[in-house]
């Protein structure tokens, strides 16, 4: 069975619950305290949280700890790394997806459902969705405006988008260049999301749309 | 030899600053006719170092900034 490493930094939070969708997804898990080894799993998620309570800028300090030595040998390797909104901070400022989150337009946290739109369902973690697909997960964050200087060489994975998939100012929630919400790198097996998928793979939750997304990251892993 | 540094981070230019727009805002509703209000980091340590400009340029780089959204300068003074 393929095994996921699921890391934990002081400060992270979403651990539990991502761990817990990876297991329903159909893989093994394994919370892995930042100073572990990532020897012997397949691939490595950073979940949610505030690792080291986002001082400096999210994601910063996590991002240049030991451990991501061994997360930038997996992504070269072309085994799934998935970042998940604090995840995806870290992600960008280890330089391992382009560009940076900045705090929200509106300089509050904003937790709440959103609609997403699947923009690329040919990645690792997307192969279970529809193109074009609008689907439900919640967002919970201060900083997720994401830039980039140059939005034609990024793999656009989500955009925020209305409930009929119009990728709209309206449906922008924090001001994000062209509505992004996740983004993958070029070869496709580092996602960085901020929407959490973790908390939107069980139908009491309010939506299962996410678990795909694992059980996408899930199949590929197998193979 | 020590040096006492300070380092200021601020957004680029044309890059937006919510936090520095609220604030300008609140200092506009006191009466001030506040514009264009930013809000760098600003960083002050001691640092024991043979070439400290090139060091200071180099923790900008790898933490302090992200050269992404960012520009830097710094101040670095002997110790007395």
């Amino acid at each position: 069975m393929v095994r996921f490493a699921v890391v934990v930094f002081p400060g992270t939070n979403c651990d539990f619950e991502t761990e817990r969708a990876i297991r329903k997804a159909g893989a093994e898990a394994e919370r892995v305290w930042y100073k572990t080894s990532l020897k012997d799993f397949d691939g490595v998620v950073l979940p949610g949280g505030f690792s080291y309570a986002d001082y400096l800028r999210a994601g910063a300090i996590a991002a240049r700890q030991e451990i991501m030595e061994e997360v930038k040998e997996f992504a070269e390797e072309g085994r799934p790394v998935l970042g998940i909104c604090n995840g995806f901070q870290i992600l960008t400022e280890a330089g391992l997806l382009p560009g940076a989150l900045r705090p929200n337009r509106v300089p509050r946290f904003l937790c709440r459902w959103v609609h997403l739109r699947v923009n690329d369902a040919e990645t690792p973690f997307t192969s279970l969705y529809e193109p074009g697909e609008v689907i439900r997960m919640p967002i919970a964050h201060a900083e997720g405006n994401y830039y980039t200087d140059d939005p034609s060489k990024v793999r656009i994975v989500f955009q925020y988008s209305d409930e009929k998939g119009n990728v709209s100012e309206e449906a922008n929630p924090n001001g994000s260049v062209l509505n992004i919400a996740a983004i993958a790198n070029e070869r496709g097996n580092v996602l960085g999301t901020m929407p959490h998928p973790e908390r939107a793979s069980d139908r009491f939750l309010g939506s299962e749309d996410g678990l795909r997304l694992f059980r996408s990251m899930v199949e590929w892993a197998r193979r | 030899m020590k040096w006492k540094v300070t380092v200021t981070v601020r957004l680029k230019e044309g890059l937006n600053d919510p936090e520095g727009r609220v604030i300008g805002k609140a200092l506009r509703n006191l009466g001030y006719a506040v514009e264009g209000l930013r809000v760098p980091k600003c960083f002050e340590f001691e640092l024991e170092s043979e070439k400290p400009e090139e060091e200071v340029e180099e923790m900008c780089r790898k933490l302090l900034a992200n050269p992404l959204i960012h520009s830097w300068e710094y101040r670095i003074e002997p110790v007395s």
